[in-house]
């Protein structure tokens, strides 16, 4: 079965030949050799990895011969890419705050690697933690090894090349100009194939379960896959001036390409980081807290109220444009309508720890779980608000939209990341526990100071900004100039660069300890303190 | 994997009987607070729909209750802020410079909207104090390059400084002594060295000596015989330690080498007539204003 993949990488390989060989510019050329070397490389590795596609080749007695070779490889891809991500950010913070560091190159001017930062925590960072837990939740929750052999390993180092083709194009000034969906054309088509066996993978692993129903996360894991691969294909859809060119022209143009834009880059937000990662609250949160969770009816009527409701909420990023008026109102009233379907999953996900509260004292791994749902309800308590058009008038094109969007990012996705990376390290490679606990506590507290701070500089100064922009004097005249309120912002910009600075530090923290577990080390510090009545840091199985 | 339902000890509520992985589910009901707000989202959202355009239909769409239009919103709010200013406006475009400037009624409006205009047009060259920058004359000190009377500073202002939009822009160009070979590398020097002593900065005597008579032949003509400038050709004043671009040796040395060409818009083209006035009223009371 195994020579079965050698077909697919022999011509993923050929077709990068010939895309290097007939390339129009540099970087298609770089990009058809990676590819290539993708292709030959893959048979390469799968020769020598004999047969092994991951976790014991030997079926295990009495239980399921599971498929955690993925996933370890997850734990450090995420690991990584989120310790990039977080960084660039930070650079790009610095930049804000002091426009020297610009460079005054094209490579790394702000406009290449604001892109490489959004892409490298949401795509590369969010991206791997989600196929790394979707694979390993689906698995235990079915009893069930992951579908298609060699089939996850592709979906795996797919998306690696999809991220470094996107990555590697923006750094060089490749970019159809999308945000949030900046790859061109080729890059989109491979992550469309990635994505097709990513989903055929799933659904196969559903199909094999043993258990008579579908758990709750993986409904959450199922429509974010399948919702992202309609958002994905629809707002992509172009031509390019060549097939051997990097270059291509979006099929939409003026307002028609604005709401397609923004019906993909709001449901990115509410399929990729809200979908998903419920996903991981509803596995890693009951797991960890060894508790039940709330209340099953809740899980499915916040589900399917979500769902429907996130896909219109879209024109509210496009609140007094030309986008007509019947569009803006509908955009802003399923986002409010959207408040409680939000809220229902950060209801369920904190009440689940009813009965466990105790333990937050002595496991940093789900104090990090607990105040991630406690950062969604935050935001998705925000995001309302800010749909409505009045509020909308005052913060829009203003920093509090970062400050809105980071809250949810770096509280939520970020730390419900962390918490699901801690639960695998251990278990992935076998280690006894976690190299360290208290490393984990100091990384909550680092990420946690470091997102007020920034949530924080943001809020005081989009709101200011979004005043000084209004101002008028007596008689009528503009009080202040753009590069005034500019200047106004700058502390703040400082500030904000000092939080992220803390979260990076925090990522550094996880990836030595995640190394460190790796290794099956044991740091030697003061244990947590244990109540007799609540037995907690002890792994779950 | 177990289908019997159990109770869940710490909470004594029942489980729904299932299990994933150790995972089981309470059977608690929706939170009732939280049905209720979800119910008057809906109901608010509905009441929107009814007062406000709302649902696209085959080739309209429903258009609410009130009529409602932010395009007609916004076009109104600024009827009423142009309302506002109209007869303001009208009187500043009907009188001349010296009349606003000693109106208090009208200066006092001209200073608002000159200030206004100022930071939103001019101050990325000028600064936001109109401290000016290396090559962006600074506006509150006494020197004027191209005149500082109200007239000339309007006149500035309207039709620019070297550009290619307007043929009544101010023109002047100062030739590349270096780089076109009027004058030799050691001659650029020497001129330099007395270009120095004329602000009274320290200058080796025997270059500035020689420099001299080539300033003379090649400089006096716009510069000034005693480098005091002239505002006929935009010819900066060179004896008052005032400097465009620099007056240490070395951009001076720069200066006469490469020559400079500093350019300013005709704004005459891009605001209206009212608005440049109010500049130049703004403008010329920043500092020297003739």
């Amino acid at each position: 079965m195994s020579f079965l993949i050698f077909l697919p990488l022999g011509l993923i390989g050929l077709l990068g030949l010939s895309l290097a060989a007939g390339a129009d510019d540099a970087v298609m050329y770089g990009h058809g050799l990676l590819m290539a070397a993708f292709g030959f490389l893959g048979i390469f590795w799968v020769i020598a990895r004999d047969g092994d596609m991951g976790g014991p080749a030997k079926a295990v007695p009495g239980g399921v011969n599971y498929n955690d070779g993925v996933i370890r490889a997850g734990v450090v891809a995420s690991t990584f890419w989120g310790v990039v991500g977080f960084s660039v950010g930070l650079v790009i913070a610095l930049q804000l705050a002091f426009p020297v560091l610009n460079f005054d190159l094209p490579w790394t001017n702000f406009g290449r690697l604001r892109p490489l930062h959004t892409s490298a925590v949401i795509f590369a960072f969010g991206g791997n933690v989600l196929m790394m837990t979707s694979f390993h939740v689906v698995q235990r929750t079915c009893q069930a090894r992951l579908a298609g052999g060699w089939a996850p390993w592709f979906v795996f180092w797919g998306y690696q090349l999809f991220l470094l083709m996107a990555a590697s194009g923006y750094v060089l000034g490749v970019t159809q100009s999308k945000e949030y969906a900046e790859p061109e054309w080729y890059v989109d088509l491979w992550l469309t194939i990635v994505w097709v066996v990513y989903l055929l993978v799933f659904m196969g692993t559903l199909w094999r379960r043993k258990e008579p129903h579908i758990y709750v996360a993986n409904w959450f894991y199922l429509a974010f896959i399948v919702t992202i691969a309609m958002l994905h294909i629809i707002n992509n859809l172009a031509v390019p001036i060549s097939l051997t060119s990097t270059k291509s022209y979006v099929l939409f143009a003026g307002v028609q390409d604005a709401l397609t834009q923004w019906w993909y880059g709001h449901n990115a937000v509410g399929f990729f980081l809200t979908a998903g990662f419920l996903g991981i609250m509803y596995y890693y949160v009951p797991k960890q807290a060894e508790r039940p969770v709330y209340s099953y009816r809740l899980s499915i009527v916040h589900f399917w109220s979500l769902i429907f409701l996130y896909i219109w909420a879209g024109p509210h990023h496009l609140h007094y444009t030309a986008l007509p008026d019947w569009a803006q109102t509908l955009g802003m009233t399923f986002s409010i309508m959207l408040w409680m379907p939000s809220w229902g999953g950060m209801i369920n996900g904190l009440m689940t720890l009813s009965g466990a509260w105790d333990k937050l004292r002595t496991d940093p791994v789900l104090r990090l779980l607990a105040i991630s749902i406690a950062f969604y309800g935050m935001s998705t308590f925000e995001g309302p608000l800010m749909s409505i058009k009045a509020v909308n008038g005052l913060s829009h094109f203003t920093d509090w939209t970062i400050g809105h969007v980071h809250s949810g990012a770096l509280g939520w996705v970020g730390m419900v990341s962390f918490g699901a990376i801690y639960f695998l390290a251990p278990r992935m490679f076998a280690a006894e526990k976690l190299y360290s606990l208290r490393l984990v506590s100091a990384h909550f507290w680092l990420a946690t100071v470091g997102i007020v701070l920034y949530a924080s500089a943001m809020w005081v100064s989009g709101i200011m900004q979004g005043l000084m922009w209004r101002a008028y004097d007596s008689l009528g005249f503009l009080e202040y100039s753009f590069a005034e309120t500019v200047e106004a912002m700058h502390p703040f910009y400082v500030i904000r660069a000092l939080g992220g600075l803390l979260y990076v530090v925090g990522g550094l923290v996880m990836a030595w300890n995640v190394y460190q577990t790796a290794q099956g080390r044991i740091r030697d510090e003061r244990p947590y303190e244990t109540t007799p009545a609540a037995p907690a840091t002890a792994p779950a199985e | 994997m177990s289908d019997h339902r159990h109770v869940d000890e710490f909470t004594g509520v029942e489980t729904t009987g299932h299990e994933w992985d150790g995972i089981r589910e309470l059977d608690n009901p929706l939170p009732r607070w939280w049905q209720w707000v979800f119910w008057a989202c809906v109901v608010w959202s509905v009441g929107y729909w009814v007062v406000y355009p709302a649902w696209p239909l085959v080739s309209s769409h429903t258009k609410g209750m009130i009529g409602y239009s932010s395009r007609a919103e916004v076009a109104q709010e600024i009827k009423t802020a142009t309302a506002g200013m109209a007869g303001q406006l009208e009187r500043i475009r009907k009188a001349p410079l010296e009349q606003i400037r000693t109106d208090t009624g009208l200066r006092e409006f001209a200073m608002a909207g000159g200030r206004s205009a100022f930071n939103v047009n001019c101050s990325q060259c000028h600064g936001s104090g109109a401290q000016g920058f290396k090559g962006f004359p600074n506006l509150n000190d006494d020197e004027w390059i191209w005149g500082g009377t109200l007239d000339a500073i309007f006149r500035t202002i309207t039709h620019g400084i070297r550009n290619t939009e307007d043929e009544n822009a101010h023109q002047s160009e100062m030739p590349a002594f270096g780089r076109d070979g009027i004058l030799t590398k050691a001659q650029v020097a020497d001129v330099a060295e007395y270009v120095l002593s004329l602000s009274g900065q320290a200058a080796d005597g025997t270059a500035s000596a020689r420099g001299k008579p080539l300033f003379t032949d090649n400089c006096a003509a716009c510069h000034g015989d005693n480098g005091q400038g002239s505002t006929e050709f935009g010819a900066p004043a060179l004896n008052n330690n005032i400097w465009l671009y620099g007056g240490d040796k070395a951009t001076i040395v720069e200066t006469v080498t490469n020559s400079r060409r500093g350019v300013m818009p005709a704004w005459g083209r891009h605001l209206d007539e009212a608005t440049v006035k109010q500049l130049a009223i703004y403008v010329h009371s920043l500092g020297g204003g003739k």
